[in-house]
């Protein structure tokens, strides 16, 4: 029933996704406000505590370096029209992967250890979420649903294995024991004194490695075509000879990999142990990061980096200014999610009167095609 | 709301106690209506004679339904005038229309599956805040109508559970219940079998005889000459003529329907039938539902020869093109190929199909011939995205993919000649066209089609026809799906009638009439008695 | 084991019950008029820190309730704004609600009371005590259906109370009544009450709304009856498994209930579990209980026992189309 045309492309990507940005920065300086706080000063708290010097900057690398896991799993899937909130469940079970392999062969040396730890999270996340991608595919579940549900179960499972299984007699807490150097992803730092002694490892590279492969596979194989099809419509992929229910496993299977990097960059990286709870809120985040990414992978390691920067800036936060701290982030980020997620409708029919009367040419477009259609 | 007296300004009773209005039960002055770029109604008037039964015909696109949306404030016009009753009325939504006694059965039915027809007539007429009262009134009064119009139906009945043709009685009965004066049906024998079709014109004959008006909007010129008194004629958006139905013939009302003369014939040559390129053979299909659609179907289709699937629509016509081309399991039968068995299950049945030479033109091309999201060039290689043309192992040559939508475009002349252009952005005969050329280009040994005409325009419907001529000519065996029979006479050089599943008899286009025919598609054959309904 | 025990053990489920109750029949309104929901779990925790904040600062637990309920309600109408008006991604919508529930609770909390993120513990007056019903004292003398009205049925909170009354409630909302009908007609086939006249979109809110209202009193159970004060993500998944019992019991009210029950049941069971060993089995993994609601859910929905089907019009804004 809309008069308006879609918008140019980089209106699409990089405008809209903006325009949420700042609303959802207004929205949390608002909520800064109402404490009696400087929204501005809380602006400039996050900048200088995420970029301020070589040590904000290293976990500022760090976290995006899980965000960009976790929103390239949630973008994959998004490809193929499926939801996968289950991103924390999948990182999580990758964590026994990694820990078994780490504990198995921490006598020998990181270099042999780290593939196999690669390909051990990779296995047991994209298990994790091959089990709803099978579901979906063979019996109907809803994905959303089942993930969800697989978030708890997983949960469940690690309290069990921490408690009953990984955890050394002579250790208190629910964790296994630490890790021998074998089985210890080098620290940046070590090779770049800048970065300090901080989180930030070698998995950065796996990150940006799967951030190129992830746009190949999607825009240039044959596979991607077919899961951007499926996603689009699925009876018309079936129609193209596809098997939807393959392609459905597939992209869950790999979805549940890249979650499960989180693991690789948390256990191997930086705990060096399995402990509770290593995935945080990631899962999540990676959400956010994929709706404000647009699902591209560009867009995806600038709102890795964007969130990784509240992350650590928000941390920083609460020795600033009195009262604030991380908890606005998730803030923040729940609102951008909203924003760009569940809202786009606030702005986009505005958006798209604007350019409509901005452009002549999209004007002369839009009469020309009208001439066309009126045709047929 | 909470007594029972005081939604009764939408009953019957007081709206026939208005009094005696003018002659004209509708009356439509320049109304306009635009969705986004397209202008769908032009300065449309239009006047309707209370008791009457007014047809508006024309082609898919013409607006008829759009007209009728506004009529029913389904939608509002963006200018323009309606009277009801010769009083100037601003409808703002169908509640409001329904007041004014102006009923519509759509298209698609506007049912709730899962409730009873008694809780369908009452769904937004309800009494009272408890809906026990509504439910116990509307029995009655339904008893009452159904027995006025001959409208039987089961009020406790699921609607899930019961035919098509049952589910328009609802639509009508509802609309009644609601007082209407005025009933618009919205081309409603589509979906029904002809004996169906009949028992709803029966019915508004006997609507028409108690005083209602009824506004009929079809395609069909078979309709309108049996049923109307007076018909409207609607192209591209503008109303073309009003003429006394007994005062024009289906030739004139064609004539202004396509703004020019009709070509009934296509010009093809004696077919020349070579070996047998695609034999079916006892095949059993059935539907999302698990209800058996084709019953024990046996056919074949030789090398230059269009073999056509006549039938009203819902026959099975569908279910058995989806299982030729490998959309649908089967239940049981085989269908070979140049002499091979096909193994179709599965979810890749259509690879398998494609694969051993077999291309398909579904029936509907927006839902599964292209990917309208997807730009232009994406779906000049659906279907083919595997072949090693496009790209060697996993990666796709998107270069080779282009250049091939590039050729396919100059040659099928698909407008505009944009391969970058999101799908969606085409016309429907423009993406019917990016469908053919893509299926037809990739040399197949047999070419399943199913409604290829559908939604397309005059122009590009000459240049299908004669596609589908050239590679009957090239020697390619063609099975050809339509519910339009004279599109089906005009293409096939063999006529296969179905009928609930079955095939129920075989005719030559060159000789068998149009009533022959019509027969056969209504289930009666050999002199049998009257055809069985096509659902329990 | 003892009648005392069995007791106690059904005390605790109906107690645990009583939230995932209230929140699943949330849910119920809202996806039965086809707006999916997985929102509930934030709307909870709004609510109960809304409720023990206003209980805390005004000294009145029907003000905390009421606190609850608006802000429950706000969010739902947000979600609502969301999920409706602007023809977002519901779940989508219900994943942001969520997080910011998690998000401005804690930070709210923290900066308001400056107790970690708790807030102040109540007093009397400030929390719902357990209500006596009639008469409990005096049958209890009586051999068995004495225990089991004073114990089980009697002493619990007024919202367990009212929890277990809108489940009939409910039912004859849905299917007896005006508002219920064209609920289900909305969350069926949308068209079909557009084309009756009826606005599909305040249809929708009208049930969001309800789902609000209820969720808000979901979430003052946890902080103003069931606990006694606010912590840090106190709802801790209720929310999920609550949509859960919802796809279990078929978006149906009276199996809603007893799939509460069940849950509950679990929920006590696991509590009671926690270091006992019982003969033959041994220790039980209280893990394995805990996750038991999400696997019958899953396995629910893999179509292995029954089919889940919900409101076809479910998860999809309404367009009017041409």
């Amino acid at each position: 029933m809309s008069a308006l045309r879609p918008l140019p492309r980089w209106a699409d990507i990089a405008l809209l996704p903006l325009l949420n940005l700042l609303l959802a920065f207004a929205v949390s300086g608002l909520v800064v406000l109402m404490i009696g706080q400087n929204p501005l000063l809380a602006m400039w708290a996050i900048v200088t505590g995420s970029f301020g010097n070589g040590f904000n900057i290293g976990y500022t690398l760090y976290y995006a370096t899980n965000f960009v896991f976790t929103g390239l799993a949630v973008a994959v899937a998004a490809h193929a029209s499926l939801f996968n909130i289950g991103g924390n469940g999948q990182a999580y079970i990758a964590g026994l992967g990694v820990a078994i392999v780490c504990l198995a062969l921490d006598q020998t040396h990181w270099l042999l250890v780290a593939p196999l730890a690669m390909i051990a999270a990779a296995v047991f996340g994209g298990f994790w979420a091959f089990i709803p991608g099978y579901l979906q595919a063979k019996r109907g579940s809803h994905v959303v649903i089942t993930t969800i549900m697989f978030n708890f179960i997983a949960a469940a499972i690690m309290v069990y294995m921490l408690n009953r299984v990984f955890k050394p007699a002579n250790v208190m807490g629910p964790e296994s024991r630490t890790f021998a150097p074998g089985g210890r992803l080098p620290k940046l730092g070590e090779f770049v004194p800048f970065l300090q002694h901080t989180p930030v490892n070698l998995s950065i590279f796996v990150a940006i490695l799967a951030l190129i492969a992830i746009y190949i596979l999607i825009w240039h194989t044959k596979f991607g075509y077919a899961l951007r099809a499926l996603g689009h419509n699925p009876t018309a992929s079936r129609y193209a000879g596809m098997s939807n229910s393959r392609i459905i496993m597939i992209v869950m299977a790999m979805s549940g990999a890249l979650a499960g990097m989180v693991a690789l960059n948390e256990v191997m990286g930086v705990q060096n142990r399995l402990v509770l709870d290593f995935v945080a809120e990631a899962g999540f985040v990676g959400i956010a990061v994929a709706l404000m990414g647009r699902n591209h992978p560009i867009g995806i390691a600038l709102a890795a980096l964007l969130f990784g920067a509240l992350y650590q800036g928000g941390n920083e936060l609460q020795y600033v200014i009195q009262g604030l701290d991380r908890n606005m982030v998730v803030i923040i980020q729940a609102l951008v999610i909203l924003f760009t997620g569940a809202m786009e409708g606030l702005f986009r029919p505005g958006l798209q009167f604007t350019f409509m009367l901005l452009s002549p040419e999209q004007k002369a477009e839009a009469v020309a095609r009208e001439t066309a259609s009126s045709e047929s | 709301m909470s007594t029972g007296e005081d939604t009764n300004a939408q009953r019957p009773d007081t709206a026939a106690a208005s009094p005696p209005a003018s002659q004209w039960a509708i009356e439509l002055e320049k109304i306009n209506k635009r969705f986004g770029e397209v202008h769908a109604n032009k300065d449309i008037d239009l006047k309707v004679e209370r008791g009457t039964i007014h047809g508006i015909v024309g082609e898919n696109g013409a607006g008829k339904s759009t007209l009728m949306s506004i009529l029913y404030g389904f939608y509002t016009a963006d200018s323009g005038t309606i009277k009801v009753d010769g009083q100037e009325r601003r409808i703002t939504d169908s509640r409001h229309a329904l007041a004014l006694g102006i009923g519509m059965v759509h298209q698609h039915f506007m049912l709730v599956d899962n409730f009873t027809v008694l809780e369908n007539v009452v769904l937004g007429v309800e009494d009272s805040a408890f809906i026990a009262p509504s439910l116990k009134r509307a029995r009655g009064e339904l008893d009452r109508i159904e027995h006025e119009y001959n409208l039987e139906v089961d009020p406790d009945a699921v609607i899930e559970d019961i035919s098509v043709g049952q589910q328009q009685r609802v639509e009508i009965l509802k609309a009644l219940y609601r007082g209407a004066q005025t009933l618009i049906l919205d081309e409603p024998t589509g979906v029904l079998t002809p004996n169906e079709a009949a028992d709803l014109f029966r019915v508004l004959e006997t609507l028409r005889e108690q005083g209602k008006t009824i506004i009929l909007i079809t395609h069909k010129l078979r309709e309108i000459m049996a049923i109307t008194d007076n018909v409207s004629v609607m192209r591209q958006g503008e109303m073309v003529r009003t003429l006394k139905t007994s005062e024009t013939n289906p030739e004139e009302l064609a004539e202004l329907m396509v703004g020019r003369r009709v070509l009934l014939r296509v010009d093809k040559a004696q077919a020349q039938p070579g070996k047998t390129l695609l034999e079916v053979k006892n095949l059993v299909v059935a539907d999302d539902l698990g209800v058996v659609r084709v019953k024990d179907v046996s056919f074949s289709v030789r090398a230059g020869e269009i073999v056509g699937i006549a039938g009203v629509s819902g026959n099975g016509q569908s279910e058995l093109l989806e299982a030729v081309s490998g959309m649908r399991d089967q239940r049981s039968g085989t269908v070979v190929m140049n002499g091979r068995e096909l193994e179709l299950k599965g979810d890749d049945g259509a690879a398998r199909a494609r694969l051993a030479g077999l291309a398909h033109v579904p029936e509907d091309r927006q839902r599964m011939g292209l990917v309208t999201n997807f730009q232009e060039w994406e779906n000049a290689i659906l279907g083919y995205q595997d072949r090693p043309e496009f790209g060697a192992g996993m990666f796709l040559d998107i270069q080779a993919a282009q250049r091939e939508a590039e050729a396919r475009i100059a040659q099928f002349d698909i407008r505009p000649a944009s391969f970058r252009l999101k799908t969606a952005n085409f016309s429907g005969g423009n993406q019917q066209k990016i469908v053919l050329a893509r299926e037809m280009e990739r040399n197949p040994d047999v070419l399943v089609v199913g409604q290829p005409t559908r939604g397309v325009d005059i122009g590009a419907i000459e240049f299908i026809h004669n596609e589908i001529i050239r590679m009957r000519d090239a020697g390619k065996a063609i099975l050809l799906v339509s519910v339009e029979l004279d599109e089906i006479r005009s293409l096939a050089d063999r006529i296969l009638v179905m009928f609930d599943g079955r095939i129920v008899g075989e005719a030559d286009p060159a000789t068998a009439s149009e009533g022959e025919l019509g027969l056969m598609m209504a289930g009666v054959t050999n002199g049998d008695a009257a055809g069985t309904e096509a659902r329990p | 084991m003892t009648l005392a025990v069995i007791l106690s053990t059904l005390d605790a489920t109906i107690r645990l019950s009583t939230p995932l109750l209230l929140a699943c029949l949330a849910g119920l309104y809202s996806e039965r008029s086809g707006v999916f929901d997985i929102g509930l779990e934030g709307k909870m925790l709004a609510a109960a820190f809304a409720a023990a904040a206003v209980a805390a600062v005004s000294g009145s637990m029907w003000l905390g309730l009421a606190a609850g309920m608006t802000v429950s309600l706000g969010t739902a109408l947000l979600q609502g704004l969301a999920a409706i008006t602007l023809k977002g991604n519901q779940l989508i919508a219900g994943v942001a609600i969520n997080m910011l529930a998690a998000g401005l609770t804690t930070f709210l909390g923290q900066t308001w009371f400056r107790q970690g993120g708790r807030t102040p513990a109540l007093g009397p007056g400030e929390r719902f005590e357990p209500v006596t019903l009639p008469l409990a004292r005096e049958l209890s003398g009586v051999p068995i259906l004495g225990p089991i009205y004073a114990d089980l049925v009697s002493g619990h909170y007024v919202l367990v109370y009212i929890a277990f009354i809108m489940v009939p409630v409910t039912a004859y909302v849905l299917y007896r009544t005006r508002f219920g009908l064209r609920v289900r007609a909305v969350g069926e086939n949308p068209k079909a009450v557009d084309t009756a006249g009826i606005s599909v979109t305040l249809m929708r809110y009208q049930a969001v709304i309800i789902t609000g209202l209820l969720c808000g009193i979901a979430g003052a159970y946890f902080s103003i009856a069931q606990g006694s004060g606010f912590g840090n993500n106190m709802t801790a998944g209720k929310g999920y498994i609550a949509l859960a019992a919802l796809i279990f019991a078929k978006w149906k009210p009276v199996p809603a209930m007893f799939t509460c029950l069940l849950f509950g049941f679990l929920d006590a069971l696991q509590i009671r579990l926690q270091s006992a060993r019982l003969p033959v089995i041994g220790e039980v993994p209280v893990q394995a209980i805990q996750a038991l609601p999400y696997v019958l859910t899953v396995v629910l929905l893999a179509g292995f026992i029954g089919k889940a089907v919900g409101p076809k019009a479910g998860g999809v804004a309404y367009t009017k189309e041409r």
